[in-house]
């Protein structure tokens, strides 16, 4: 596998998270609803993977490959792409709207969406179909998947992590959004036995690392530093709503928009500190 | 056909490198030992796992292969459904689900082994292809007319043993087009599927009795349906009899009712189907299609017009 060529820039990362951030609260507010919560708590994931880990091709493209299994979080991966000026600004303005062509799921075909996701449970299949062929056809490609923590609770993901060691995807990357919220209530509660998830995943074959998701640098190093000798999998500890004090942990931040004082607070907390 | 199946993807595989195929832990697939030996690595057994042979093949297609999935037809499209529709359908990704023993082939394993309504729920999907060759000669050419497609196909089969109809066929395979396989001029029996073996035994029968000529049409395009075809055969025959093994709901003879509705046709339509129904009856395969009211018998009557 070639070494991952790009520098991380840490600073860098932590400004454009929370530049990011404003960005989406701003689309929000101009929403009835969004997935705030759960775009805010993987986008130190997104950013550092399109920023640091994914490599390039010769003609500037992607080499690596991207799914948003957690296609409710496709806002983050929208405000990641803007930043990389592979969708434009017009595009983010007119989120959800008939003038515009993204909505609240990733649509494959749009640029920079690489697969159509939204219904939990399909990401790591896919993926792995990718990784698959790569095996196959002898491809130097990496697919890197992001899940929730809810989506765990499909069968269809547990199918995956017991076929990709068995296969041999050692190009295969996943990420878990470990941010105990789901639509209903906590993760840990309505499913305690899914913890503690790294030893599941272990026990399948997987190489595990369990990191701080909003801690790019550790999640750079995580993944920059795995054996490729098995797939690899990253759980992600998270805060549903990082960043915005009244939104973090809180349930009715899944799927909602701030007041205008919401808004003006969030805005605040937000700021560049230099 | 089974057999037929593995020998031409096995042709395939030779001319279309990318092929690969994905088999969920079925017998059947031991008869591709050639295909194996020539290309191991694009072969693959995932076991009793459905919706990650579904999304394997979904993600090998969004790199640039043409995958097949390949099981028992209730376990190919009923278990990874959402799969089939998400993954496959929504993205338009050119992936052929082949599902053995449609309808009811395997008519001593009982109602979760058969696959009656799968012409009707693949049909519904938008993107999907569904193809039903009658025989292994025509299933030959419908492999072959996957590779043409851009997006996905649902590929019914038989089993084993189907008798050939189509060695003397009047018309070619095309895509999408309904086939003249025998000339007839007094009344036309459109279906799909190994199923025409008894419109061809129906025909003869009816021919030694009443003289006259029966044609047999095999309609192995279901989606896109050849709508100009069939309306033809509608103001072609005063009747016209649609013979499927598959339940009566939302199928071809539907269609043809539709189609005659539309083109204000006069020609008498019979339609013979299996039932809506789930029947526990274990035994020879002619046993169950019996108690599903197809018989040799039933079928000349709708021949004869003595069944609308």
């Amino acid at each position: 596998m070639n070494p991952i060529p790009n520098r991380f820039d840490l600073s860098a990362s932590q400004a454009r998270c929370r530049r990011m951030r404003r960005r989406i609260l701003g689309i929000a507010r101009n929403l009835t609803a969004l997935h705030i919560g759960g775009s805010f708590s993987c986008l130190e994931v997104v950013d550092t993977l399109y920023h640091g880990l994914m490599r390039r091709a010769e003609d500037g493209r992607f080499r690596d490959t991207f799914i948003l299994s957690k296609g409710h979080g496709a806002i983050a991966q929208y405000a990641v792409l803007e930043e990389l000026k592979i969708l434009n600004p017009e595009d983010l303005d007119r989120y959800c709207l008939p003038s515009g062509r993204l909505g609240t799921h990733p649509d494959r075909g749009l640029p920079g969406i690489e697969a159509s996701t939204g219904s939990l449970g399909h990401g790591l299949g896919m993926g792995g179909g990718m990784a698959l062929h790569d095996k196959v056809f002898r491809e130097d490609r990496v697919t890197y998947v992001v899940m929730s923590d809810g989506e765990l609770q499909e069968g269809s993901v547990w199918e995956m992590v017991l076929q990709a060691p068995a296969l041999r995807l050692n190009t295969l990357v996943a990420f878990v959004d470990s941010n105990n919220l789901q639509s209903m209530g906590f993760t840990s509660e309505t499913h305690p036995n899914l913890y503690p998830i790294k030893d599941k995943l272990v026990s399948f074959g997987w190489e595990v690392a369990v990191v701080d998701g909003h801690d790019q640098a550790a999640i750079f190093e995580a993944v920059s530093t795995r054996s490729g000798e098995a797939p690899f999998f990253v759980v992600c500890n998270t805060t549903k709503g990082k960043g915005v004090s009244y939104m973090e942990n809180q349930l009715m931040w899944h799927y909602r928009s701030p007041n205008a004082e919401e808004y003006q607070q969030a805005m605040l907390e937000l700021a560049d500190r230099e | 056909m089974r057999d037929t199946f593995s020998r031409v993807l096995h042709a395939v595989a030779k001319a279309v490198p990318k092929v690969f195929i994905v088999v969920a832990d079925i017998s059947p697939a031991i008869s591709m030992g050639p295909f194996r030996a020539e290309f191991a690595e694009r072969f693959l057994n995932v076991g009793v796992s459905e919706q990650s042979m579904i999304s394997l093949c979904a993600g090998m297609a969004m790199r640039g292969c043409r995958p097949f999935a390949y099981t028992i037809a209730p376990f190919t499209i009923y278990r990874p459904f959402e799969q089939i529709r998400v993954e496959l359908c929504y993205q338009n990704l050119p992936v052929v689900l082949v599902g053995t023993g449609a309808g009811v082939t395997y008519s001593t394993l009982g109602g979760t082994h058969n696959a009656f309504e799968d012409v009707a729920v693949m049909s519904s999907l938008p993107n999907m292809s569904v193809l039903a060759p009658c025989d292994p000669k025509e299933l030959e050419a419908a492999v072959w007319a996957c590779m043409t497609l851009n997006g996905p196909v649902y590929l019914r089969l038989g089993k084993a043993g189907e008798p050939v109809l189509t060695e003397e066929a009047p018309e070619p395979f095309q895509f999408g087009k309904v086939r003249c396989i025998k000339n007839g001029s007094d009344l036309c029996i459109l279906g799909y599927g190994p199923i025409l073996s008894l419109a061809w035994e129906a025909a003869r029968q009816y021919e030694a009795r009443q003289g006259g000529s029966v044609a047999i049409y095999s309609a192995h395009t279901l989606k896109p349906l050849d709508t100009a075809g069939i309306t033809r055969l509608l103001s072609r025959f005063r009747r016209v009899v649609v013979l499927e093994e598959h339940s009566a709901m939302h199928t071809l003879g539907g269609q043809v009712k539709q189609l005659a509705w539309d083109a204000r046709s006069d020609a008498t339509i019979a339609t013979l189907t299996l039932k809506d129904e789930f029947i526990h009856l274990y035994g020879p395969k002619e046993d169950l299609l019996r108690a599903h009211g197809i018989t040799l018998e039933s079928l000349l009557a709708c021949c004869q017009g003595n069944v609308s």
